[in-house]
């Protein structure tokens, strides 16, 4: 591509002379893949599997909050309807025994009423989801320079959603690395991962697709164990906790669905209703 | 056709009203008893669709207004909160989102139509120019409403297209600065665009009260673009319209709610769902589909203050459509010709539609560019498709658009909407055919 190109673009668009640079060099990953037998909660009628979706918060809890932040999540949304931990019983979630002693065993920062100094007492169904890094920097620092995202709407960031989280923490790490790419120190290669490993590439034809993350393999068998005896293997992890973030990115998408049934039945009726007073109305017209 | 008032005030109020502030005889005059010819169809619902879709944006975003924070630290999660915690917000908040996407689409049906069957000829020239103006608003609205969640591509969506206006000659970099209300897209930004968001929808509700005005004035066109005649050509507008309104208003809801219900992210982009973020620019920006073949038109061009001002024409030469249209028959369904070359407009919007969607060097044909390098692109590739696109898209306007009017032959058209085309001798099988210049 010429110079002269480059800048045309870089003219008329602003900025997007990036795109036009890198459109073609790759920036492919492969197609995330639905575990077997697809996803529960897809489609109009899908729910979420409660338990499933408490193996997929042990699994966020145990593994990913060593890194990742979920700031948009509270402790009382694991027990609202529709939630993981949701009991008819206890209508607020605050109420909820179970709830409170899932937050009770994490440590959240808070003042003292009295002195004003921080403190850390544990955490109430009313907190958020403490982070695990105080700000940015700090969790770069850790983690090799790379800003691990927080997860709270994860699944909707993503195109493939829980299908890519599945598929990046369950399968990708699993991939042979392909024979003639070298790996940079620090980072893996993952086929799910979208970015461009040309310039590592010294195999045979095209270089291949995915990308280097900086996040190593996070799941491992038997990393965490479900309290529901299902057996702990990477792909169940990986499945378990795309479910879970499947559903912190819309807690109330279940809601969305049963609301949005009984709204198409009514429009349907409606519709039907009108249609036949349409025809009425005309008949004596010629039209 | 409006003038003549069939109102007549039964009780003893109305007749005190009626002689004082006489609003019920005008609501009478517009929106019952209104006569409207009795032959339009379906593609004459979607004024109809439009008022009730403004409705619904106005409605749904004053609740969100109540809920949402217009500050950079916390306007992406307060959307969110109105999803999670505000009683039915997720509601409110899909509908209001994808509302703007309908409001867009019945908007695009409108237009369409309008261009079919030449409802913007005279004497309904103001009433599409009216017309143009609120789409204009719509887009302007539109685009700052698409900020205000604050995500990845709303934050490097703004710049992009607040940027295009730095591309004026002289006063242009002062004139973004006083946009931005600072030196980038920052918090002054999102709030300016909060309070503009909210004031243009009344905007352009009070120019939709003018376009329903210019619309009464010579009422509607219909399918066969022949004034209307005589009483029997006409139905009221109730019930006879507000029924068959509402039965295409039902099914248009029906559509809407499958987007909010069940697919409520697919017009949107995943990466909106990233706070924005500065430092981090998303490898492909691209506005919402109804804005694309603007933004494909924009990128055709390799000069940037040349892309501005063609897309700027590009809405523009709507404005002087009704004078760019030489012929005098208002339905295509007499304009064979016309039709066709209606098609293509239609194909090429869509054509840059698609060039907008994807990467300028993108290639069109196999994964590979052609090598073969047209001036300064190479040919297979979006940047060229685009260009083409656009050049129709003018060349429609400009060039079709008049001289077709002259050079055609229309088809015999009817001399009313109660008459067949064959009654009328001047339309007899025996080829004579229709002067253009002659009024349909």
């Amino acid at each position: 591509m010429s110079k002269m190109l480059r800048k045309g673009l870089a003219l008329a668009a602003l900025g997007l002379a990036l795109i036009g640079g890198q459109a073609m060099a790759a920036s492919e990953a492969d197609e995330p893949r639905a575990p077997s037998g697809g996803w529960n909660f897809d489609g109009p009628f899908g729910k979420f599997d409660m338990a499933q979706l408490q193996r997929g918060y042990k699994v966020y809890r145990e593994v990913c909050s060593a890194c990742h932040a979920m700031d948009l999540m509270y402790f009382r949304n694991l027990g609202q309807k529709g939630g993981p931990f949701y009991d008819p019983k206890y209508p607020n979630p605050n109420d909820n025994p179970y709830v409170k002693s899932l937050a009770k065993d994490i440590q959240v920062k808070d003042i003292d009423n009295d002195t004003g100094d921080p403190v850390q007492r544990p955490a109430t169904p009313a907190d958020k989801f403490p982070a695990p890094f105080p700000n940015e920097p700090a969790a770069r620092a850790s983690n090799g320079g790379a800003l691990p995202p927080d997860l709270s709407v994860i699944s909707k960031a993503r195109e493939g959603g829980p299908s890519y989280i599945y598929s990046l923490v369950g399968l990708g790490f699993n991939a042979p690395v392909p024979a003639g790419l070298t790996v940079p120190a620090g980072k893996y290669f993952n086929p799910y991962f979208v970015g461009d490993v040309s310039s590592a590439w010294h195999g045979k034809g095209p270089a291949p697709k995915g990308g280097f993350i900086s996040m190593p393999p996070p799941l491992a068998p038997g990393k965490v164990t479900f309290d529901d005896k299902t057996p702990s293997t990477v792909q169940q992890q990986a499945k378990d906790v795309a479910a879970f973030l499947a559903w912190a990115a819309e807690p109330k998408q279940e809601e969305r669905k049963a609301f949005g049934l009984g709204a198409m039945i009514y429009l349907f009726l409606l519709t039907v209703i009108v249609y036949f007073s349409y025809r009425r109305i005309w008949r004596n017209v010629s039209h | 056709m409006s003038g003549h008032s069939t109102y007549e005030p039964k009780t003893g109020f109305e007749r005190w009203l009626d002689t004082r502030l006489p609003i019920i005889r005008f609501m009478n005059d517009t929106a019952l008893d209104f006569p409207t010819p009795k032959n339009l169809n379906y593609w004459w619902t979607f004024g109809g669709i439009l008022a009730l879709m403004l409705g619904i944006q106005i409605v749904t975003g004053i609740v969100l207004a109540m809920h949402y924070v217009p500050h950079v630290d916390y306007a992406f999660n307060s959307v969110e909160r109105i999803r999670r915690d505000v009683n039915y917000g997720w509601l409110i908040q899909f509908m209001h989102a994808n509302g703007a996407s309908m409001f867009f689409l019945a908007v695009y049906v409108h237009i369409f139509r309008n261009l079919y069957y030449g409802s913007y000829k005279a004497p309904r020239e103001v009433l599409w120019i009216l017309g143009c103006v609120i789409y204009l608003l719509m887009i302007i609205t539109a685009f700052m409403g698409y900020v205000l969640p604050w995500g990845q591509m709303s934050f490097h969506g703004a710049v992009v297209i607040t940027n295009l206006i730095g591309a004026l000659p002289v006063v242009g970099k002062s004139i973004t600065t006083w946009l931005w209300g600072g030196f980038a897209v920052d918090d002054p930004t999102l709030n300016r665009f909060f309070s503009l968001h909210y004031l243009m929808p009344f905007v352009i509700a009070g120019v939709v009260i003018l376009h329903i005005w210019a619309l009464h004035v010579p009422g509607n066109n219909n399918p066969k673009g022949v004034d209307v005649k005589s009483k029997a050509d006409t139905v009221p507008f109730h019930p006879y319209y507000t029924v068959k309104d509402g039965f295409a208003i039902c099914v248009f809801l029906l559509m809407y709610a499958t987007f909010v219900f069940y697919m409520p992210d697919v017009l949107g982009d995943a990466i909106n769902y990233v706070k924005a973020n500065p430092l981090v620019t998303p490898q492909h920006i691209v506005p919402e589909w109804y804005l694309l073949p603007f933004y494909a038109i924009l990128r055709a061009v390799p000069n940037k203050l040349m892309g501005v001002i063609l897309m700027f024409a590009a809405i523009a030469v709507l404005f002087i459509l009704p004078w760019l249209d030489t012929s005098k028959v208002r339905s295509m369904r007499y304009r064979p010709t016309a039709r066709l070359y209606l098609g293509i407009f239609f194909l090429a919007c869509l054509v840059l539609g698609f060039c907008g969607a994807n990467p300028p060097d993108q290639p069109i044909l196999g994964h590979e560019p052609s090598g073969f390098m047209l001036l300064d692109a190479d040919i297979n590739s979006i940047v060229w498709l685009s260009r083409i696109g656009a050049l129709y898209y003018f060349a429609y306007f400009l060039l079709v658009m008049p001289i077709l009017g002259l050079t055609e032959t229309p088809l015999p058209v009817p001399e009313g909407i109660s008459e067949p085309v064959l009654s009328h001798p001047a339309a007899a099988p025996t080829g004579a055919a229709a002067a253009p210049e002659k009024r349909g």
